[in-house]
């Protein structure tokens, strides 16, 4: 287990080290520039323009800079926003919170359903039940999120008005958790149709593996009842294949969320990337990039890890 | 207690019929893939004919027919912000959506695939490379990394398909390169080698074959990803720029309209939705008909 982890854990940091490459050359060799934002303003002269590009560095070879800039990352120094000089892990982990709630609240709606209909699916292989299933996760997987979120606001706050259609609490109201719960219900149910429909899917695959098993005829045989089987014997079994199935989505749930933030104002690190694109404010870009990525790292690391405590086979494979 | 029958049959099938034939005939079995298959001629025969069968022209403005609800003044599906016709704009817009997503895919396929091979077939520190290379393309969320790119080159056909292609080529390098791993090792490949043929030679006229099937597989579905990925960038303004319309760009303005105008953002996105579940269930139909083991699981 100790060459596994150490191995896992060596990967996982030259990952990082390309992820930091690829996102600082992606915005530092874009037509532009960093220095763009400043000369298209007016009243910016011509030796204003020259300082400011020494004083941030720029005129410095790329890899100079890079050094530099990973160094600041290390040491919790990420610059600072070029659209208000705030500091950008500020600007960046003042977005973390509501993004959290958000796909906190989503991945636990996503898990829930989608094991429900995935066991009954697999047991019921072939119904009418699991044809429904099948389609829908199809549909699911294939809508625009943004359009989604367009049509939940249409219904249910544009016509039915039952519920609000942005923003993470009633504007200049006082904090208050059910005003609060109402602002949450549509967005967290935007994000979690897609994982829904992964979650299912992969549970009723895994499900219909495990129930072929050797084990579970046994337990048949042995006179186990129906409902014991699926739930002690084969459910158990099926969900460990599914462990590594949260760290895989983490990218898409990401995605999910920045389209999801656009459209319902939600306060979130997706609608901080889009405005920050508005601007083309670097540091916050490269940041949010950079934290996403991380975040990706560490969540499929500490699955696979997981995976690999409970099931011997995989870390001597 | 079926097993006899089963292995029966298997044998029984391809001494009567070929394997064309078989894959065609496990195809058929597949319902929603063949209706997929009908909505994506339709859909493709009306972007390849839109001149012709479009009722207005897309870009013509009138402002008198400004909202015109469906089936009013003429418009079938009604009439945006500035009168133009709905369905005539989702008929040509489906030529740039399309186009987008085929041509993302074509380089999303000639990418993996070189890459997958390459990276399967030489294995060691070539492919531990490409491989770590993979998992970091793979850790920045896609719509993240899209719009990074976007953002910073003049939007157009080429530069959107070369953007989308950049973020998704990771899915068919590493499909590809697993069925390359496994392939290598075989007799024929060992064979090949001992009549001295070269490793351009192997992976051109003997891995690339076997690999088809599943190039298949992953470029219908990266078709999907592509329509779908081109939509979010336009729709966050990214994207193709109006007044050319792209399906995600005609919903850029949609959620304002919501009170007067809910067809202008109904249409669009039913219509991406249509198109990206037709490839998914085309890829899905794709899978299990060619590939024998896969004739009970649909997961």
């Amino acid at each position: 287990m100790r060459a596994y982890v150490a191995r896992r854990v060596a990967q996982a940091v030259v990952v990082l080290v390309l992820v930091s490459l690829g996102g600082f050359s992606v915005l530092h060799l874009a037509p532009g520039g960093p220095a763009a934002i400043y000369a298209m303003s007016p009243t910016m002269a011509a030796e204003d323009l020259e300082r400011l590009t020494r004083e941030l560095g720029l005129d410095q070879p790329l890899h100079v800079q890079y050094v530099k800039w990973a160094r600041g990352l290390l040491t919790a120094n990420w610059g600072r926003s070029y659209r208000d000089g705030r500091l950008v892990l500020e600007v960046v982990t003042d977005r973390v919170p509501a993004t959290l709630v958000l796909m906190l609240s989503a991945f636990s709606v996503a898990i829930l359903v989608g094991l429900a209909t995935g066991i009954v699916s697999a047991v019921r292989q072939y119904s009418v039940f699991d044809h429904l299933v099948t389609l829908s996760a199809m549909v699911a997987l294939s809508i625009p999120t943004f359009w989604l979120g367009l049509m939940g606001i249409y219904v249910f706050a544009e016509l039915l008005g039952a519920l609000p259609p942005g923003n993470i609490g009633t504007i200049g109201a006082p904090f208050a958790l059910a005003d609060r719960l109402r602002h949450l219900v549509l967005p967290a149910s935007t994000l979690g149709v897609v994982m829904v429909a992964t979650w299912s899917r992969y549970t009723r695959a895994s499900m219909l593996e495990v129930i072929g098993e050797d084990y579970i005829r046994t337990a048949r045989a042995k006179g186990v009842s129906g409902a014991a089987v699926v739930l002690k014997h084969a459910l158990k079994n099926a969900l460990i294949p599914l462990i590594t199935l949260g760290g895989l989505q983490l990218p898409l749930v990401f995605s999910g969320a920045l389209v999801t933030e656009t459209i319902f104002t939600w306060p979130g690190m997706g609608r901080l990337f889009v405005d920050s694109i508005g601007y083309r404010d670097y540091p916050v870009l490269m940041g949010i990039l950079i934290l996403t990525a991380t975040l990706v790292v560490a969540g499929n690391l500490v699955a696979d890890l997981a995976y690999a405590a409970i099931d011997p086979r995989i870390r001597h494979a | 207690m079926s097993t006899v029958t089963t292995t029966a049959d298997a044998l029984a099938v391809p001494a009567r019929q070929g394997l064309s034939s078989l894959v065609l005939a496990r195809f058929a079995r597949h319902r929603p893939a063949v209706a997929s298959v009908v909505v994506i001629a339709c859909l493709g025969l009306g972007a390849l004919l839109a001149d012709r069968v479009s009722p207005r022209d897309p870009l013509r403005i009138e402002l008198a027919h400004k909202f015109a609800a469906p089936l009013t003044k003429g418009h079938l599906l009604g009439a945006d912000e500035l009168g133009r016709d709905v369905l005539s704009r989702l008929l040509h817009a489906g030529r740039i959506s399309l186009s987008v997503g085929l041509a993302a895919m074509a380089v999303t396929v000639v990418v993996g695939t070189v890459l997958g091979s390459v990276a399967g077939y030489f294995g060691r520190s070539l492919d531990a490379v490409l491989l770590r290379l993979t998992d970091a393309m793979l850790s920045f969320p896609p719509i993240f990394m899209l719009l990074a790119l976007a953002a910073f080159v003049r939007p157009s056909l080429p530069s959107m398909t070369v953007i989308i292609a950049v973020t998704s080529w990771m899915d068919v390098t590493r499909m590809v390169r697993g069925q390359v791993l496994s392939l290598r090792e075989q007799e024929f490949v060992t064979g090949a080698r001992a009549l001295g043929a070269g490793a351009a030679r192997i992976m051109v006229r003997h891995l690339f074959p076997n690999t088809v099937g599943i190039i298949a597989v992953a470029a219908t579905l990266s078709v999907a990803r592509a329509i779908l990925l081109e939509s979010y960038i336009s729709f966050l303004g990214y994207g193709i720029q109006p007044p050319l319309a792209s399906w995600g760009n005609m919903l850029n303005n949609a959620q304002s309209y919501f009170s007067t105008a809910p067809w202008v953002a109904i249409f669009p996105g039913l219509v991406i939705t249509l198109a990206v579940t037709s490839f998914n269930f085309l890829g899905d139909g794709l899978r299990d008909a060619l590939d024998p083991r896969s004739v009970q699981s649909r997961a």
